[in-house]
């Protein structure tokens, strides 16, 4: 091959590079959108009622996910601490995935129903008034906040064209269920449900 | 795994690492005899370029790039449905990984369970461990010293709202526990909030100032309002998780400001069952440790 037609013209280089590099996303990634054990959501997984995927909200725009993983590894040390181990079925419904990178808190896919609503709260309000040695900041403002429940049935339609199965009559009943609620107890009611379809099946060894 | 799709893995994974090796051998410059030093003639601001050959030792490590992922390929999972020689999987490895502590640890688990908890006491190994556990699935709402929070039970005192025998203890981790205590800002005015809490100070171990023209109303209050839960004598019902009011322990605080606040709006106490999150051999491990905080005299005069 005449390496100087490739490495003077930009083009050709571009296409070349694209092609190259695509091998790896056919071949790892393409598959994915394919097979079961990544399209079929674990038995018992439900979609988020409309509170709880407004917390989702709120969870993004916070940016928990940026200090807490949601990603137990098949690990002892994590299924001994956080419960069993995710697998790739529990986020199906998961747009976008909220996996995270870095832990500077627990990880969270198994917290739901580990603690009290109340704890969240206090724990929300101020980390510290629980637990001493947490560098958690406060989020007290989430209690003050009110949900714009005029957005929610446009949340849960798109999250409908994204192939997350609400009825028609889930997002038209949507805005009522959020009316009133504050930011905070919706990302306590998100919270609570991480996780659940897993550890009420399993339990402990 | 359907055969189309492993077989478009393999076709894709095989083409690409033949590629590279044809890539790399077709595009290898040959040695030069004896050439070394010669010039690409690109000039750029009185800059030139060598024109040498790729040192051996680095286009063979392109070669032994591919070499790896052969055999990787052959010994683990990667070429579509193939299983590899070796037959790793990820879950495997994870089991193996808990079987291993689990031959250490299982059979003391099935040792410490077959005890009684106060007999539990006297093995050192096992408070230890139920302090393990404790640290790391309690300590979020009791503390890392156990002595709990504003609204979250310190568990070092005696005082207890569901009781503090072992069996008490081992029902609370396991099945969890649901403590309401309603609100009366509806049906309470202002003045008897402030009589009851009058009242109760009274009758509480914790000294506060008394206001004693508010104490017959107080009382009156009390025995309308409180007494069906907290009892007549304010010593509060174990059954219900309904705290003693004479002890000076004040769960969700001392102050006065804070008991007429807990009467208007009421508090709800839940404890979460940790059976499916703990086990059975675990909570027994946890109740013990639990119960030997405030059970340590017991165990010297032993």
């Amino acid at each position: 091959m005449n390496h100087e037609k490739v490495e003077k013209n930009v083009a050709l280089m571009g296409i070349l590079i694209v092609i190259v590099i695509s091998f790896g996303g056919l071949a790892e990634i393409v598959p994915l959108f394919f097979v079961k054990n990544t399209t079929e959501p674990v038995a018992g997984l439900e979609p988020y009622t409309p509170l709880q995927l407004e917390g989702r909200d709120v969870y993004i725009k916070e940016g928990c996910h940026v200090c807490h993983s949601q990603m137990v590894r098949p690990f002892r040390a994590e299924t001994e601490r956080f419960g069993p181990y995710s697998v790739a079925g529990e986020d199906v419904y998961e747009f976008p995935f909220l996996w995270g990178s870095k832990r500077t808190g627990p990880d969270l896919a198994r917290v739901g129903g580990r603690y009290s609503d109340e704890w969240h709260y206090v724990h929300l309000m101020n980390p510290r008034d629980v637990v001493p040695e947490s560098n958690m900041p406060s989020y007290p403002w989430l209690d003050e906040k009110l949900i714009d429940s005029k957005l929610t049935p446009k949340k849960l339609s798109a999250m409908k064209t994204l192939g997350v199965p609400y009825t028609e009559e889930d997002i038209l009943t949507s805005s009522e269920l959020v009316e009133g609620k504050t930011e905070m107890e919706a990302l306590i009611a998100y919270l609570q449900s991480l996780g659940l379809e897993i550890t009420e099946k399993t339990g402990a060894r | 795994m359907s055969d189309f799709w492993s077989l478009y893995i393999i076709i894709i994974t095989v083409v690409n690492i033949l590629g590279c090796l044809a890539l790399l051998y077709f595009t290898r410059k040959k040695k030069q005899s004896g050439q070394e030093g010669e010039t690409t003639g690109h000039v750029y601001d009185g800059i030139e370029e060598y024109d040498n050959p790729l040192p051996r030792w680095w286009l063979w490590l392109f070669y032994i790039t591919i070499i790896f992922s052969v055999i990787y390929l052959i010994l683990y999972p990667g070429l579509g449905k193939y299983e590899g020689v070796l037959g790793w999987t990820q879950d495997k490895q994870y089991q193996e990984e808990v079987a291993i502590t689990d031959a250490k640890v299982l059979p003391l688990y099935k040792k410490y369970s077959a005890m009684d908890i106060p007999a539990l006491l006297n093995e050192p190994q096992a408070i230890k461990m139920g302090q393990a556990i404790f640290a790391n699935t309690c300590f979020g709402c009791h503390g890392a010293d156990a002595k709990g929070s504003l609204g979250f039970p310190d568990l070092t005192d005696n005082e207890w709202l569901y009781g503090g025998s072992p069996a008490q203890i081992k029902h609370s981790i396991l099945k969890g526990r649901n403590g309401v205590m309603p609100e009366w800002k509806d049906s309470l005015s202002e003045d008897d909030i402030l009589a009851l809490s009058s009242y109760i100070s009274s009758k509480n171990d914790f000294e506060r100032p008394v206001i004693e023209t508010f104490l017959a109303q107080g009382e009156t209050a009390y025995n309308q309002s409180c007494a069906a839960c907290h009892g007549r004598d304010l010593k509060g019902n174990q059954a219900l998780g309904a705290p003693n009011l004479t002890d000076g322990v004040w769960l969700h605080g001392a102050s006065p400001g804070l008991v007429k606040d807990v009467i208007r709006h009421g508090r709800i106490n839940r404890m979460p069952g940790h059976e499916s999150i703990l086990g059975k051999d675990k909570s027994h491990l946890v109740a013990a440790y639990v119960y030997s905080l405030s059970n340590k005299k017991e165990k010297s005069e032993n």
